[in-house]
């Protein structure tokens, strides 16, 4: 096995067992892990505290407890995530923190209040006028409580050193991944989309600090080979996510290779630094004032549709596929105006219904096909 | 925009001025936007305060999309809207109002398209979707009050800061777009009239809690329509008034709006589902049932002193869908008490995610507190395909037995 393999191997390793995660990483440092659930939960002020934040976006589970809380069109990340705390799986976490960016995550942490009470939950609403100092001020009262509610989990307070310090190991984590979603591309073959998924996706469940070794490790062995040749179509992902991994398999084997995506689970969780500044929850509360283009920060003018295009342009995409989660309001009111604007630019654009759910990949494979067909041939 | 209060009958009832205002609401906006006078589109429970002060014409989406659906005209708009690319799994208002940009037509009024926007979400987080979309579609601004959800019981100083922030700059906006200075008595006024309008409309839907209720609480759906509507002027105080006068009157001669006679009360959560708003109304009086409680007299009972800002956002934070489950909770424990209900009908409405993926908790909560039997059933507050009369005749059916069994079992006692 080279030295890529291995990479790829440890990561899956991690990926696909978060509880012993959970377990070796409470054994190695006495502290706990935390569960953050999806968007944008400030994982800063947990790692400032020695504790390990993993991220909480569901998973492929056949649910059935869950549909005594919630009914059956409720986003499948939330409802794998209430199924899997109901069934007792993130019962070792010391505690859980629900933002609440839409209706579905407000209902969600209420929920959790009353369902899963042997499990803390610190709740927080990000205001949507973020742009104004109101906003920034208002967002940073809202980090502040979460920061004490961590200290009394851990029994210590987190000074503003330690968190300057995270934010600055998050800053690094997020140019490495960016560095990475850039390289990637030019190794289609090593780094194919369920791969590409893999190494951004394993943040999830690693310290960021290891993690962006294990990254850096990684390029620095992709560097080592010469440019990959392929013939696979280009095209950039947008959408929440796009899992179950079988659909990103489908994308390779109908000959479509990822040059970029606009994901919340991926490019949009390291697209925006937090900005210089002398107090760090301040600094932190800037950082959603700064993010463009994600269905879940208000924005008027919409401009998620022209930062795809360009995206698009720079990577030389040659179509973008929508991962539409299914039942997710900010995405699906996205999407018709996102359609236009493609059509302007002259993108292809094939939009997938997914759910973690999903019981056969059939249908996904038969639609995959057809696009991938339909832009080959317009290029004869 | 002049105001309608010189009653031109000696007996004018309210069921007339009602109907006169609403007239009225529509007709000021089309002939204003023939004037050239801005017309904002707004969100139900937004801080009307702002452009009432600014004399800006003011339509509500929500109520037009409502009356559209009543009138059972929402699916041409709906199929308009999905062509364009609007998920079936969206709210049916959003779709309505989206579609209606662009066709211009309806069975209802034809209402003018807006110059400016102005949303507040203490109701949902749709808004802030929909109505970008509006914005960037129709190329005019967006004036957005962003209340934070309440995760906790009370609303925070820290978030009255930020919604206080957000009305300096709300003011700001509408001096730049409209070039004109905000005047501060002016809305010192609104202030006052809005918050006594909020307390005549809580006066006279506070009758539902004499037994036999005065009110039919499907009117309720009717009335509402001035509280979003109309709720900074002084004709919506004097129809408030009106409706308590006549209820006070019914009352004491021992009458009621109700056509039957009252056997059952019931608290009704959610919105109307108004495509079948007679349907539901048939079956409830089939029974005998009087939806004596509900959620919306609250819903729009937004009271603060006249120049207490805090108080303005305080009011505007508080609103139900606004609140956290527990206070979600022992306001619908309140209302079943104070309203003295047999049962509960909760609406799992296909549009209103916020409501729905609370309701599981919430109707199991508050029957833990009250003992109360309810029923849940499936519908849409204007999408008619969500919506099937069997299974809420049924539900109705099963609810009645329990409520019987439950009154014999009282007198057995």
């Amino acid at each position: 096995m080279n030295n890529i393999a291995k990479i790829i191997a440890q990561l899956r390793e991690t990926v696909g067992n978060p509880s012993q995660v959970i377990s070796d990483y409470s054994k190695k440092t006495g502290k706990g892990v935390v569960g953050c659930f999806p968007y944008y939960t400030p994982e800063e002020i947990v790692h400032a505290a020695g504790m390990l934040p993993i991220g909480l976006w569901g998973g492929e589970t056949q649910v059935a407890e869950v549909h005594s809380i919630l009914p059956a069109f409720t986003c499948p990340i939330m409802q794998s995530n209430m199924e899997f705390a109901l069934r007792g799986a993130y019962n070792k976490l010391k505690a859980v923190i629900i933002p609440a960016p839409c209706d579905t995550l407000k209902s969600i942490g209420q929920d959790w209040l009353y369902a899963i009470p042997q499990i803390k939950a610190i709740l927080l609403v990000y205001p949507q006028m973020r742009k104004i100092e109101g906003g920034v001020q208002y967002l940073k009262t809202e980090f502040s409580r979460v920061q004490k509610e961590i200290e009394a989990i851990i029994g210590e307070p987190i000074s503003d050193q330690a968190l300057t310090r995270s934010i600055e190991i998050y800053n690094a984590h997020r140019a490495v991944m960016r560095a990475f979603a850039e390289l990637a591309p030019s190794y289609p073959v090593t780094i194919t989309p369920s791969i590409r998924h893999l190494v951004i996706k394993s943040s999830f469940f690693m310290e960021k600090s290891q993690h962006t070794e294990v990254v850096l490790t990684l390029m620095k062995e992709l560097r080592k080979l010469s440019a990959e040749k392929s013939s696979a179509k280009k095209v950039i992902l947008t959408g929440i996510t796009a899992e179950p991994d079988g659909l990103l398999d489908l994308f390779q084997e109908n000959g479509l290779t990822v040059v970029g995506d606009d994901l919340a689970q991926e490019s949009r969780l390291f697209r925006t630094d937090v900005p210089v500044g002398s107090d760090p929850l301040t600094r932190l509360a800037r950082q959603w004032s700064l993010i463009e283009g994600c269905s879940l920060a208000y924005d008027p003018e919409k401009k998620r549709g022209a930062m795809i295009v360009d995206l698009a342009k720079k990577t030389h995409a040659d179509a973008i596929i929508l991962c539409m989660m299914k039942f997710c309001d900010p995405e699906e009111f996205d999407y018709p105006i996102l359609a236009t604007e493609f059509a302007q630019a002259k993108l292809p654009l094939l939009y997938l219904e997914v759910d973690q759910q999903i019981q056969s990949l059939e249908q996904l494979r038969t639609r995959i096909q057809g696009f991938a067909e339909m832009i080959n041939a317009s290029e004869k | 925009m002049g105001e309608v209060l010189i009653l031109s009958e000696e007996k004018l009832t309210s069921k007339q001025y009602l109907a006169e205002l609403s007239a009225k609401h529509y007709q000021d906006a089309i002939d204003g936007k023939k004037r050239g006078e801005l017309v904002a589109w707004s969100s139900s429970i937004a801080p009307q305060e702002l452009c009432e002060t600014m004399g800006i014409h003011v339509i509500y989406p929500e109520n037009h999309a409502a009356a559209i659906g009543a009138k059972g005209g929402a699916l041409p708009l709906i199929n308009f809207a999905e062509g364009r690319g609007y998920s079936v799994d969206l709210c049916s208002y959003a779709r309505i109002s989206l579609a209606y940009k662009d066709m211009q037509e309806c069975c209802f009024e034809n209402v003018p398209l807006p110059d400016l926007l102005i949303i507040c979400n203490n109701i949902c987080n749709t808004l802030v979707k929909w109505y970008e979309n509006l914005s960037k579609e129709l190329h005019i601004p967006l004036i957005c009050i962003d209340v934070p959800f309440n995760t906790e019981y009370e609303v925070t100083q820290e978030r009255i800061d930020y919604i206080k922030a957000q009305f300096v700059e709300a003011i700001r906006q509408l001096e730049e777009i409209t070039g004109k200075k905000f005047d501060y008595d002016r809305f010192h006024e609104v202030m006052k009239i809005s918050s006594r309008a909020a307390r005549s409309w809580n006066k006279a839907m506070k009758f539902t809690q004499i037994v036999p209720s005065p009110l039919n609480g499907f009117n309720i759906f009717n009335y509402m329509a001035m509280m979003v509507t109309n709720r900074g002027r002084e004709s919506s105080v004097k129809l408030f008034d009106m409706i308590a006068d006549e209820l006070g009157e019914l009352s004491q001669s021992g009458q009621t709006q109700f056509p039957v006679e009252e056997k059952y009360r019931i608290m009704w959560e959610g919105i109307a589902c108004w495509p079948y708003l007679s349907h539901n109304f048939k079956t409830f009086k089939q029974y005998g049932i009087n939806m004596v409680g509900s959620t919306y007299p609250e819903a729009w009972t937004l009271v603060y002193d006249a120049g207490d800002l805090d108080g303005m956002a305080r009011a505007y934070a508080s609103v139900m869908n606004n609140c956290n489950l527990a206070r979600g909770i022992d306001l619908r424990v309140r209302i079943l008490e104070e309203c003295k209900c047999d049962g509960a009908v909760y609406h799992l409405n296909r549009s209103c995610k916020l409501m729905d993926f609370m309701q599981y908790q919430l109707a199991k909560e508050v029957f833990k507190k009250t003992g109360i039997p309810y029923v849940v059933f499936d519908g849409d507050q204007t999408d008619p395909r969500n919506f099937a009369k069997a299974q809420f005749e049924t539900r109705i059916q099963a609810l009645v037995e329990t409520m019987e069994n439950n009154k014999t079992q009282r007198k057995q006692n």
